[in-house]
């Protein structure tokens, strides 16, 4: 067995250039490679697609070259440079499994080789390997787990396995030119995006593609007549059948990760999906001399991995070298009122609130980076009640306060922090924060905070608490002193429900009352033909309270539009806030009585309640501004798509024609400014932002186009586009005709750049949405939750 | 919640336009001229001045329509007031001539103003009234969808033509088949479909290429086809294609009328548009000849 000094696995930008630094100084190393070539993700990558390199003002450190270009050229430099180091690489090396301890670990490969090991560099991102086809024949050479260009191949048999929106999205685009089925374990097609849903019941039932529910395959053999090159057998629930087939695709998604690196010893703080390894600062993980760089550290980013290699060899050297982020946090601490280097400064931040008290450094120190830290003048506001951001402060030095009508002000001192509500909810600012005198705060996007949340479970259960103490205070008792609600809050749970999950269901015992603090819910009513929504109720309502008063029989069911989490209070705690509040229990009967109200009137027209499950299904139960085109004004003139083109940079983000419609309501395809929106969910460079009117926006400059947001938006609103150059003017295009003419759009040549556009809401318009201003007849109209509820209400109620 | 053009705003451009006829009319009959009434009065230059305002405030319109990313009102409003100030133009202008009419340019400008005026009404008829009937045709369908559907039935009924003379004729119509077409075509909505029938099934109709209007000429011989055969396996292929072929009869009826529709929501533009512009023109001659030569 060769024994290393320093063994990298995975060789992404982040491993190799680790390796590529430990061959410059002459360490002895091996690179460690599961793929045939180097890099595997970024192989991935559509063909000729320009790879950023953001951020920007991050320099780089790293012996192989790094600036933006296509995927090609990028690859390249890279292969140039690690011949130039001479970097040790060995490919087709899965790593399996690891031994031993500092200083002597074995790594075992899937194929049995073993190699030992004083330091482990863990750089294996966060791609996964494909989930390969669990049956004997495997191995055969036409059996693969990606398609790059279903152009590739014609008059093939192919079979493809899986049921996800990849394996739909390449049966569909082999279909045309070859002879495809599809091999579904399950009896229907139910993780797939709507789009693709729709596309693919549409091929079969037009006979396009076959499809095999309910079958899993069993063998793959070579076919010894020459129909096709395998039979590839299925079981299915009348038994074994044989499938002629030319090539299998199976499309079975990745394995995560974790399952891996969890063998390896590391742990994570918690099941979340998105959960990260604890650190230190040198990248060491909790098993001593295994570091964890890139994508699977939780840095998302090419050139960040690529510093991190470096460093990281550095840091097994002996040498405690400051990180290549040092002059970031030199401008970023610029101005404020401490006499005290970058490390002092940090520590002392670390310091300021029990809040942090649990984060480790390496950690703290990207958060304080993602986060702003800021001198803020007496009396300027932090954040505005009524307003859509999102960020999330802690005071670090000074005070901030709260104007509290008739009562006078509440002060948060240092240490103290505030904005949970937004950062949960989705919803507008419940109160306007002033800076009091000589106020210090760390400001911190959304996205931070939800990925630390995640990694330090100490975070999210402080942060819980003080959303539902503040959440319920401000519901129930308003003049009561958040003193004598900690003991209730203390014993109230949160309960996380599914999209389309009963949170109870009509007729069965029940008395707990629930606060929404994320998502929406419906109430719906059985009656002998069919279910009917009767209520919607966003963030902030509450339901249940008839069984908590009543006698415990639930009257409706209740069900979770979106995912939604709730407070859940037990009937002796709701009832206890009642008594705390004089004349609250009135209000809550007057509640209860208006409802009932609303929820006859509603039963009576079981159109409204239609409407309203197809608004739900098109996601205005989770929007904040969704576009609505009346049917029976629109005349088709586009100049809704026209205006929106030109006040954007050329491209359209909305699709009039396309989607739904019911009752003469069409929701066409275009951002529903979700309250927890999908898209930011992973977006590498975290460029998608809410603005403070509740727009959900891309930021241009930051994105790197790689596709993400595409795949998570469950609207298929936002796609990859070219950016059109500069046109002639109207006039010069009607008086000479020069130029593609309004909506129309020309691209400068070469420019091949690839960004994520989608609807802003026009949010830097002054007089709003240009397609609404656009639309001559008045059919184009935004809306939000509580004016669909109006429109359901205005066509159907009485 | 939703309003049509013509209630925006509690159909506030009504009043407006109410209130300049009306005032045009009351001054009207108020106003004794020396003569009998006619452009060169007072109050015929007061008119004619309004008028002239109002036709190029109406043309500003294509403007207005164009720049996108204006803060001046919304094209609703916009097109709400247009649609009634320009009615009310009718009076305006019509007073401020006096009813004198002659052969020369100044009743050309009048003539043209009518018909713009009267194009718009065709339009503003077309835009409360097609939105619904396309709506209707169309079902919830897109045309995209329509189309696509057609395909769909194409490409099973290619699969299904058991014999060679049945192949033959589905081919043959599905490539005659056609939708669309000029300005005229579309507008009309009648189908130029054509198919050749092949000999073997042709039962004394024209030979060669023949008129598949509505696809009935397929339907009738499939029909006749179907009457010769007793049972058996190309019975149940010619059933099946009948079928196919009825509900394509029906998807290209929908979509020739969506076509129609859509010609019709945009055609009338054509003329208003132009005429308008030949309009102005002829205002301008109009005012340089009053101005320089009367
Ligand atoms: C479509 C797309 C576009 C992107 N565009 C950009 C961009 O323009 N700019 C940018 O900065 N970032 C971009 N990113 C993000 C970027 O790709 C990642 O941040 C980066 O690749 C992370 O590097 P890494 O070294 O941590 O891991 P990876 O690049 O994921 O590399 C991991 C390597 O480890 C190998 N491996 C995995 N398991 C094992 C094992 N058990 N044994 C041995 N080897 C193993 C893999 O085969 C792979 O080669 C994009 C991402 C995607 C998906
Ligand atoms: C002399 C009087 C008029 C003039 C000069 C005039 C001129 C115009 C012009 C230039 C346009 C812009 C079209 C485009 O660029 O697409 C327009 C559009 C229109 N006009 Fe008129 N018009 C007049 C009277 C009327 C009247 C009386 C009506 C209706 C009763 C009317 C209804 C419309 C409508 C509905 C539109 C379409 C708006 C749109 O789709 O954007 N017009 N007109
Ligand atoms: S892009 Fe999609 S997920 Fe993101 S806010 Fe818009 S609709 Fe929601
Ligand atoms: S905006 Fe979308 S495409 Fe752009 S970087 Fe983010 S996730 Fe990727």
């Amino acid at each position: 067995m060769d024994k290393f000094e320093i063994v990298v696995i995975g060789s992404g930008p982040g491993g190799m250039s680790a390796a590529s630094h430990a061959a410059e100084l002459g360490v002895s190393h091996v690179l460690l490679e599961a793929s045939p070539k180097h890099s595997n993700t970024i192989q991935k990558y559509q063909k000729g697609k320009h790879v950023m390199d953001t951020p920007t003002k991050l320099p780089l450190r790293s012996p192989l070259d790094f600036e933006a270009g296509t995927r090609e050229y990028i690859l390249d430099k890279w292969e140039e440079g690690m011949t130039a180091t001479s970097t040790n690489i060995l490919y087709k090396s899965e790593a399996a499994s690891i031994e031993g301890s500092k200083g002597d670990f074995t790594i075992t490969l899937k194929n049995g080789d073993k190699v030992g090991a004083k330091f482990i560099i863990l750089g294996i991102g966060v791609q996964g390997n494909p989930r390969k086809l669990p049956c004997p024949g495997a191995e055969f050479e036409h059996i693969q787990y990606q398609l790059d260009d279903p152009e590739e191949y014609n008059n093939e048999r192919i079979a493809i396995v899986g049921a996800g929106d990849a394996a739909i999205e390449n049966a569909v685009g082999l279909a045309k030119q070859n002879t495809v089925c599809i091999i579904n374990r399950r009896d229907e097609f139910a993780r797939a995006k709507q789009g693709n849903l729709d596309s693919i019941t549409q091929h079969i039932s037009d006979g396009m593609i076959e499809c095999h529910y309910e079958s899993n395959p069993a063998r793959i053999e070579e076919n010894p007549s020459d129909e096709s090159r395998y039979l590839f057998y299925l079981s299915t629930p009348t038994g074994e059948t044989p499938v002629p087939v030319d090539r299998v695709i199976a499309r079975l998604g990745a394995i995560p990760q974790r399952k891996l690196v969890e063998s390896f010893g590391i742990e994570f703080p918690n099941d979340s999906p998105t959960a990260l390894p604890e650190l230190s600062s040198q990248y060491e993980s909790n098993v001593p001399g295994m570091y964890i760089i890139g994508a699977l550290g939780g840095y998302p980013l090419i050139k960040q991995a690529m510093n991190q290699g470096y460093e990281v060899v550095e840091y097994i050297q002996g040498n405690d070298i400051e990180p290549a982020d040092h002059p970031l946090f030199v401008e970023a601490f610029d101005g404020l009122p401490y006499d005290k280097n970058v490390n002092e400064i940090l520590e002392y931040l670390h310091e300021a609130s029990p809040l942090y008290q649990n984060i480790n450094p390496l950690t703290f120190r990207e958060f304080i980076l993602d986060s702003k830290v800021q001198e803020v003048s007496d009396g300027d506001r932090l954040c505005v009640q009524g307003e859509f951001t999102d960020t999330f402060f802690v005071v670090v030095d000074g005070s901030a306060y709260v104007k509290l009508p008739g009562v006078g002000e509440f002060r948060f001192k240092p240490g103290d922090f505030f904005g949970e509500q937004s950062l949960i909810s989705g919803r507008r600012r419940t109160a306007t924060v002033y800076a009091g005198e000589g106020c210090v705060v760390v400001e911190t996007p959304r996205r931070t905070m939800v990925k630390l949340q995640n990694s330090v479970e100490a975070v999210k259960r402080v942060l819980d608490e003080a959303f539902m103490l503040r959440a319920v205070q401000s519901k129930f008792t308003p003049n009561t002193a958040h003193s004598r609600l900690v003991d209730l809050v203390h014993n109230t749970e949160l309960k996380l429900f599914n999209a389309g999950e009963n949170i109870y269901t009509e007729g069965e015992e029940g008395d707990d009352v629930h606060l929404i603090r994320l998502g929406s819910v419906t109430s719906v009513k059985h009656t002998s033909k069919k279910d009917i929504i009767t209520s919607y109720m966003p963030v902030g309502h509450y339901f249940g309270e008839s069984g908590a008063l009543g006698d415990g029989v639930r009257g409706d069911t209740a069900r979770a539009n979106v995912r939604t989490e709730t407070i859940c209070l037990s009937k002796e705690s709701f009832l206890s806030l009642l008594e705390m509040e004089p004349g609250m229990q009135t209000e809550v009967q007057g509640h209860v009585r208006d409802r009932l109200t609303i929820e006859a009137r509603m039963e009576a027209q079981p159109r409204g309640g239609e409407l309203m499950s197809f608004f739900m299904s098109e996601g205005l139960g989770e929007g904040t501004d969704v576009l609505l085109i009346d049917e029976t004004l629109c005349v088709g003139c586009d100049n809704c798509e026209k205006a929106c083109a030109e006040s954007h940079d050329g491209n359209s983000r909305l699709n009039r024609e396309a989607g739904e419609s019911f009752a003469n309501m069409h929701v066409p395809i275009a951002c529903r400014h979700c309250e927890h929106p999908h898209c930011m969910k992973d977006c590498p460079p975290d460029a998608i932002h809410r603005a403070s009117d509740g727009e959900v926006y891309i930021d241009k400059e930051a994105c790197i186009g790689c596709g993400n947001c595409v795949r998570n938006c469950p609207y298929d609103v936002i796609s990859l586009q070219k950016n059109p150059d500069e046109k002639p003017g109207l006039l010069q295009w009607l008086l000479t005709g020069s130029g593609p003419g309004p909506g129309g759009k020309q691209y400068k040549e070469g420019d091949d750049i690839k960004k994520a556009v989608k609807c802003d809401a026009c949010k830097d318009h002054d007089s709003g949405p240009a397609c609404v201003r656009a639309c001559p007849t008045g059919a184009a109209m935004r809306m939000n939750p509580k004016d669909f509820v109006d429109l359901v209400g205005s066509r159907f109620g009485s | 919640m939703y309003q049509s053009i013509t209630n925006y705003k509690g159909a506030r451009y009504f009043w407006v336009a109410l209130a300049l006829s009306a005032l045009s009319i009351l001054a009207y009959w108020w106003h004794q001229p020396v003569n009998s009434p006619n452009g060169g009065t007072w109050l015929g230059y007061t008119l004619g001045t309004i008028g002239a305002l109002l036709i190029v405030w109406l043309m500003l319109l294509g403007v207005r329509k164009r720049s996108y990313n204006s803060d001046l009102g919304n094209m609703q409003g916009w097109t709400s007031a247009h649609v009634y100030l320009g009615t009310a133009l009718l009076i305006v202008a019509t007073l401020h001539c006096g009813l004198q009419f002659g052969s020369n340019v100044h009743t050309l400008a009048y003539v043209l103003m009518v018909a713009v005026i009267f194009s718009g009404f065709f339009g503003i008829y077309a835009y409360i009234r097609y939105p619904n009937l396309m709506t209707e045709n169309r079902a919830g369908d897109t045309m995209s969808g329509l189309l696509e559907q057609v395909q769909k039935i194409d490409e099973r009924c290619l699969r299904e033509a058991e014999t060679d003379d049945l192949r033959e004729l589905v081919e043959s119509s599905v490539v005659g088949t056609c939708v669309g077409g000029g300005w005229w075509h579309q507008l009309n909505a009648r189908d130029h479909s054509t198919i050749v029938v092949p000999p073997a099934l042709n039962l004394g109709g024209r030979q060669g290429q023949t008129s598949n209007r509505d696809q009935e000429q397929v339907i009738q011989t499939l029909a006749n086809r179907l009457s010769e055969l007793s049972g058996g396996q190309e019975a149940g292929a010619v059933q099946h294609l009948l079928a196919a072929f009825s509900a394509k009869q029906i998807l290209l009826r929908r979509i020739r009328r969506d076509i129609q529709i859509r010609a019709l929501l945009k055609i009338w533009l054509y003329v208003h548009v132009p005429l308008s512009f030949g309009l102005l023109a002829a205002l301008l001659t109009h005012i340089v000849v009053v101005f320089f030569y009367w």
